[in-house]
């Protein structure tokens, strides 16, 4: 498969979802300006993490209205896989392709720290091979990752399947401990109602080797990898 | 040309951790009479005469403020009483 990894200036994780996605699972990747206006031949698109224009304004709010944006947006409506990693989250959140918004965690600091995360949907691209209730061990380095939603849209995304990661311990219970910004109900991922566009705080990047901790980022990919070649066997398959 | 001022802020009920923060500053400084801070975005835009509050008002609903998180208000002092007014999202 053909992956798409953008660059923003100020992005600064593109690398690694490049070395991941080439040197560990063995993909072709285009690496994407944010100039780029066109996105054929690829596959999958990754919005990677970083500081896109130095958050200036709100962070992702002046990359989501970058030029590629126009064709992520279409690729998207077009039921192409879409996922954002922190600052790629915050960007498909700015950028409309996600519901809900990102607030400066509560507590105010910069948090850098393995967290684990429970498995809420395997309704979307990126989650389908997954478990319900599976508990993943990846990374977080955020000072704007509380995410927030306005009550009737989160009832919504509930009764929906769109939040696709709460943070939990490592058994997957739900406490406020194991919460690391102050998300609302928890959230860590989320995806839009047809499930190929996901956005998450975590980084899978960087949890896809075991010699880096934990592995489980991988299983993203490998879902989506999954997700795309059942497609291409039948074309129509939609994820719902 | 004017110049267009306008004064983002948080919704009320919206946690401001930055706002929580700054309190804590002042009342570290011995200012124990604030009882209340929230922290917003101030931006000036320079801009024709002849620009419309729709106008304005459709740049901060798109790009300078989130709708879902933030109010703004638009002040146009070039004109009393302000043309643009005073108007929240």
């Amino acid at each position: 498969m053909r992956f798409g990894v953008v660059t923003f200036p100020g992005s600064n994780c593109d690398q690694d979802c490049v070395y991941v996605l080439r040197s560990v699972l063995g993909q072709d990747v285009d690496e994407v300006w944010h100039e780029d206006r066109s996105l054929d031949g690829l596959d999958a698109i990754v919005l990677p993490g970083g500081f896109a224009h130095g958050d200036y304004l709100r962070a992702g709010a002046i990359a989501a209205r970058a030029p590629v944006m126009s064709a992520v947006g279409a690729f998207a409506r077009a039921g192409g896989p879409v996922l954002g990693i922190c600052n790629g989250f915050q960007v498909l959140l700015e950028a409309g392709l996600l519901p809900g918004a990102m607030l400066r965690n509560q507590g105010l600091r910069f948090r850098c720290l393995p967290v684990y995360l429970r498995v809420e949907s395997t309704d979307s691209a990126w989650t389908k091979t997954l478990r319900e209730g599976q508990v993943l061990q990846l990374p977080i380095a955020h000072g704007e990752g509380n995410y927030f939603a306005p009550e009737p849209l989160l009832a919504t995304m509930e009764d929906e399947h769109q939040v696709v990661f709460r943070y939990s311990d490592a058994d997957g219970r739900l406490a406020s401990s194991a919460n690391p910004n102050g998300s609302v109900h928890y959230i860590a991922g989320v995806s839009n109602p047809a499930g190929n566009v996901v956005g998450l705080m975590p980084h899978p990047e960087r949890a896809s080797e075991s010699v880096l901790g934990s592995a489980d980022g991988r299983l993203l990919f490998e879902s989506v990898l999954s997700f795309l070649s059942t497609r291409r066997m039948s074309p129509a398959g939609a994820l719902r | 040309m004017t110049t267009i001022r306008i004064t983002i802020t948080l919704k009320p009920g919206v946690l401001d951790a930055q706002g929580q923060a700054v309190l804590q500053g002042l009342r570290t400084l011995g200012h124990d009479q604030v009882s209340a801070v929230r922290v917003g975005r101030y931006i000036e835009l320079t801009v024709p005469d002849g620009i419309t509050a729709t106008d304005v008002d459709q740049m901060c609903q798109r790009f300078l403020a989130n709708p879902l998180l933030e109010e703004w208000r638009i002040d146009d002092p070039g004109r009393t009483p302000l043309s643009i007014g005073e108007r929240t999202g």
